[in-house]
């Protein structure tokens, strides 16, 4: 994917673009869909998100994740500046407040794609019921009351059993480095 | 600079899939401008968020009608263009800005310059405004060596330190700090000697004040 991407940015590969088009247009339907419930402005805000990617393709920076994850940011500030007319608060590392990390860790590129294949693997080793309520909190498809429900069990379980699984993924990934 | 107290998981988590509404957000936000240690823990919940997003199934829409659209965008020659980067509102060249964007340009000037509004006791008050109907933000600024009025809360309330420092029962927040508290925490800040404490408060419900007169005057100060 980050070649496709990198085709994008250094060539306006159109025939790169479309595999990514054809790869990302339709989960980023969904994603919009849960979110707005509307399926004419799901399919508005996946073509302002595609072409946003077809715009932006030279900033995607392959040390900071991967292809997924910069996608999702995209469709994430999208939905909040269409749908909840809200601004999405974001810090600028060219200010001169920001305060820079102290060390660069050697290869960024490298971990960031260990991170990720470890990161599916932690995914997969979820028992189902918490992969669930972790995948369906996480895109507020429903309130964490509504799957309580679903699932029979306390609010105050889901919750927990949520931020364990969570917990579990990021130890995983923080073991790595 | 080190910061000591940081952004809950639940709080980082919430900010990195977009659930977070903006007031809360600002905070957070602007916390991450001054804790590399926090950038960090975003870019695992980012990873994550995109690891669950690769993880959702396809639309079964047929997608070739939309790709005849988007394609025909792509020679138009405006979307090739990248928009020129906001402009954020410039400090002063010599030091650093006290604040960070993106709090920065939310209040339109660096601490100094703002118009605060007195709220009594020598405190003084900068409300931000936010699109979001749920939290109020407002800067404060509490003069050193002087209290907050003890209070608990009706909801959440996020402080931000910018400025100098407060000591209350859960510790020492210098700059970069931010402290977290919700019904069941009832604090006295304090502002630390020496400098007055500047710093972001986000809430979603009224302080509740211990005094009987400052709860009557609370609806005048707007707090
Ligand atoms: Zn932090
Ligand atoms: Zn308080």
């Amino acid at each position: 994917m980050a070649r496709l991407l990198d085709a994008v940015a250094s060539r306006r590969d159109i025939a790169a673009f479309e595999k990514l088009f054809r790869h990302f247009g339709p989960k980023v339907k969904t994603y919009m869909l849960k979110q707005t419930k509307n399926l004419h402005m799901a399919e508005e805000l996946m073509q302002e998100t595609m072409i946003t990617v077809w715009r932006k393709a030279d900033l995607y920076d392959a040390a900071r994740g991967t292809v997924s994850a910069w996608i999702f940011t995209i469709a994430r500030n999208l939905f909040i500046s269409a749908c909840r007319k809200q601004k999405r608060p974001e810090f600028d590392p060219n200010d001169p407040a920001f305060v820079p990390a102290v060390t660069e860790p050697a290869d960024v590129g490298l971990a960031s794609r260990q991170d990720a294949e470890t990161l599916r693997a932690a995914l997969r080793d979820l028992p189902p019921e918490q992969r669930e309520l972790v995948q369906r909190s996480f895109f507020s498809d429903v309130p964490h009351s509504t799957l309580a429900e679903e699932f029979g069990l306390p609010l105050g379980t889901v919750k927990s059993r949520i931020r364990m699984a969570i917990a579990k993924l990021r130890k995983n990934m923080e073991d790595r480095r | 600079m080190n910061v000591r107290h940081h952004v809950s998981d639940d709080l980082l988590s919430a900010y990195a899939t977009g659930e977070l509404v903006e007031g809360w957000s600002l905070a957070v936000a602007t916390h991450l401008a001054l804790c590399p240690d926090c950038r960090n823990r975003l870019r695992d919940f980012e990873a994550i968020a995109g690891e669950l997003f690769e993880g959702l199934p396809a639309s079964t829409d047929d997608m070739g009608s939309s790709w005849a659209q988007l394609s025909q965008r792509l020679a138009d020659p405006s979307d090739g263009i990248i928009p020129a980067a906001r402009q954020g509102v410039v400090a002063s060249a010599s030091r650093a800005p006290v604040l960070p964007e993106p709090l920065r340009s939310y209040v339109g000037s660096d601490a100094l310059a703002l118009k605060w509004k007195p709220l009594g006791r020598g405190a003084y008050q900068v409300p931000i405004p936010t699109g979001d109907g749920v939290t109020s933000v407002r800067l404060l600024r509490i003069p050193a060596g002087r209290p907050v009025p003890e209070h608990s809360h009706g909801g959440r309330e996020l402080t931000l330190v910018l400025a100098g420092s407060f000591s209350d029962e859960k510790g020492r927040f210098c700059r970069g700090d931010i402290e977290e508290a919700d019904e069941e925490l009832q604090h006295q800040p304090i502002a630390g000697a020496g400098e007055d404490c500047i710093c972001l408060a986000v809430t979603d419900a009224p302080l509740r004040f211990k005094s009987r007169l400052l709860r009557l005057i609370q609806p005048v100060l707007g707090i």
